[in-house]
């Protein structure tokens, strides 16, 4: 396959993806389920861009990113119960007041999940740096303790997350049902991928981490600490994997301390997708896997999870390194 | 002579269970280029290696300013001013030109874009694809931007590695005009296969062989004793 074609797959394969299920689907129904997948894509992109960075990074491959989701979400259980008994804000009728619950929950999830990764990071992955092996080995015990932990903390039930109350129902635009939720979802995605992105692209920092996503060693000579660099991405990595989790959990309104290992099998996919270690990658295999799952659910729902494996075959066989392996 | 910028003495560095460096030995002066000379796996790269922090010797010390730094990290050996040109470049091929300077740039102020504007002048091409991916670069042009780079924080001392692989003679020729006239800014320590290269540039040269220092002069005595060049380098005529 020539070098043309391949540079020209990846917005080949988003267009297909987008455009190809309007031919077999109603375009109201086209519309409500692309707005859900691209929902679905941002929170996917939330737990795999975590999941890539890291590994592109510091080449850890982190199989405890999904508990440390599921942290998040609980976090952002109790933080949402905690704020909510004292302000109300979760219950009131003032869009204003529940966004800033809702940012407010996020908030104290990330910089949770933040402390969780960089003590996990310290603990349990410094030993292991170099050795692919030994970190599945211990992020799955890792990801096991943090399971357990959970079930300790909060219970082994599920419970019901709370849902700010604007964020509730639908609007009806045209004859179209658009959710609330999806589209704040998609909104607060699409400013936390530009966030990312700018301090990638834009900052000395980014400079310096996306320098190290290539040659760590080399970051190493140049005189910047990689240890302390490693710590600062592990942290982004599990704030990201928290405000997905707590984003996420909103929007299938419960959680369950296992609900991290469903969700890592979705990262790992959209990671390899897009390509490890890259954001733009892992933005757009979010929303490949994300859009075509959705369409793929209601044409043919019992081959909804087959189509992402499908697309992570497809994408291997013709771009073994993903589709952005160029890096952020 | 002069008090050595770096002294290394009885150095021993393992990889894994491979005793590469077996009592390595030898002095920097300032003014010069050191050339560490030798066959294939004599233990130059390994050298260079250990004494810029990525690999910790067993035995031995190595002393910069009088400072002992083999326990040290690398990015802390770098902070004291050494600079390092590995063998594979290490060029951030998906980063500009630019940025890679910016991330190797320790602070920015009026002495460094002094710095800047000396780089610009000994390696114009640098300035010609500031904006470029380092990766579009040709070999030479890569190899130009590996040398510059540490020398933005106006490192003391430079340990450059195979700079000639891979590359034309006729930009070998380039590559030494250029590390001729970075000698008036640093120390270098140059691990070189090529011995056109080695004896335009060095000063002073160690042989390597099994891992040990065998053999020190001045590159002048070795251009002219062709017994030493072919046993340890494997050059005749």
């Amino acid at each position: 396959m020539n070098h043309k074609w391949r540079s020209w797959f990846p917005k080949f394969a988003v267009i297909a993806i987008f455009l190809l299920p309007i031919l077999l689907i109603s375009p109201k129904t086209y519309i409500t389920l692309t707005i859900s997948g691209l929902a679905m894509g941002m929170l996917l992109f939330l737990v795999s861009s975590g999941f890539s960075l890291i590994f592109g990074f510091l080449s850890v491959l982190n199989l405890a990113h999904g508990a440390l989701f599921a942290w998040g979400a609980y976090i952002g259980f109790s933080a949402f119960s905690f704020i909510n008994k004292w302000t109300g804000w979760g219950g009131s009728n003032s869009i204003f007041s529940n966004m800033l619950i809702f940012l407010l929950v996020l908030m104290v999830a990330g910089i949770g999940v933040a402390i969780l990764g960089v003590v996990t990071e310290r603990l349990v992955i410094r030993p292991v740096y170099g050795s692919h092996l030994f970190q599945i080995f211990i992020t799955v015990g890792a990801m096991i303790v943090m399971e357990e932990l959970i079930r300790i903390v909060w219970g082994p039930n599920d419970e019901v997350m709370p849902v700010p109350l604007s964020f509730i129902g639908s609007w009806d635009i045209f004859d179209v049902v658009v959710s609330k939720y999806p589209l704040i979802v998609i909104v607060i995605g699409v400013i936390l991928y530009l966030i990312v992105f700018t301090i990638l692209r834009r900052t000395r920092l980014g400079m310096i981490v996306r320098a190290g996503v290539e040659n760590p060693e080399m970051v190493q000579v140049m005189g910047h600490n990689i240890y302390r660099y490693f710590t600062g991405v592990f942290a982004a990595g599990s704030a990201l994997a928290a405000i997905g989790g707590g984003m996420w959990a909103t929007f299938v309104k419960s959680i369950h301390p296992a609900m991290g290992g469903e969700v890592i099998v979705f990262a790992l996919i959209v990671a390899i997708i897009g390509g490890l270690g890259s954001m733009t990658g892992s933005v757009v295999g979010a929303l490949m896997v994300g859009l075509s799952y959705n369409y793929v659910a209601y044409l043919i729902p019992k081959a909804a999870l087959g189509i992402t494996m499908l697309l992570l075959v497809v994408i291997l066989l013709i771009r073994p390194t993903g589709m952005f392996p160029e890096g952020t | 002579m002069a008090e050595p910028i770096l002294k290394a003495e009885g150095i021993h560095t393992f990889i894994g269970k491979h005793h590469i460096l077996q009592g390595v030995s030898f002095e920097v002066h300032p003014g010069k280029v050191t050339v560490l000379l030798g066959r294939n796996g004599a233990g130059k790269s390994t050298t260079l290696r250990t004494i810029i922090g990525l690999l910790s010797p067993s035995q031995g010390t190595i002393l910069f300013k009088n400072r002992a730094i083999q326990h040290m990290r690398p990015y802390a050996i770098s902070r004291l001013g050494i600079g390092f040109v590995p063998e594979d470049r290490g060029i951030f091929n998906l980063l500009t030109v630019e940025e890679n300077f910016r991330v190797a740039m320790l602070q920015e102020d009026e002495k460094t874009r002094a710095m800047m504007e000396t780089i610009f002048e000994i390696f114009p091409d640098l300035k010609k694809f500031w904006k470029s991916k380092a990766g579009n670069l040709s070999g030479g042009q890569k190899q130009m931007l590996a040398i510059a780079r540490p020398l933005v924080n106006r490192n003391e001392l430079l340990l450059i590695d195979e700079p000639s692989k891979g590359l034309a003679p006729i930009v070998i020729d380039h590559l030494i005009d250029s590390i001729n006239k970075l000698k008036e800014y640093t120390v270098i320590i140059l691990v070189e296969q090529n011995f056109y290269m080695a004896s335009n540039l060095g000063n002073d040269f160690y042989l390597f062989d099994d891992g040990k220092t065998v053999h020190k002069g001045q590159m002048e005595e070795l251009v002219g004793d062709e017994e030493l060049k072919k046993k340890y380098l494997g050059i005749s005529g």
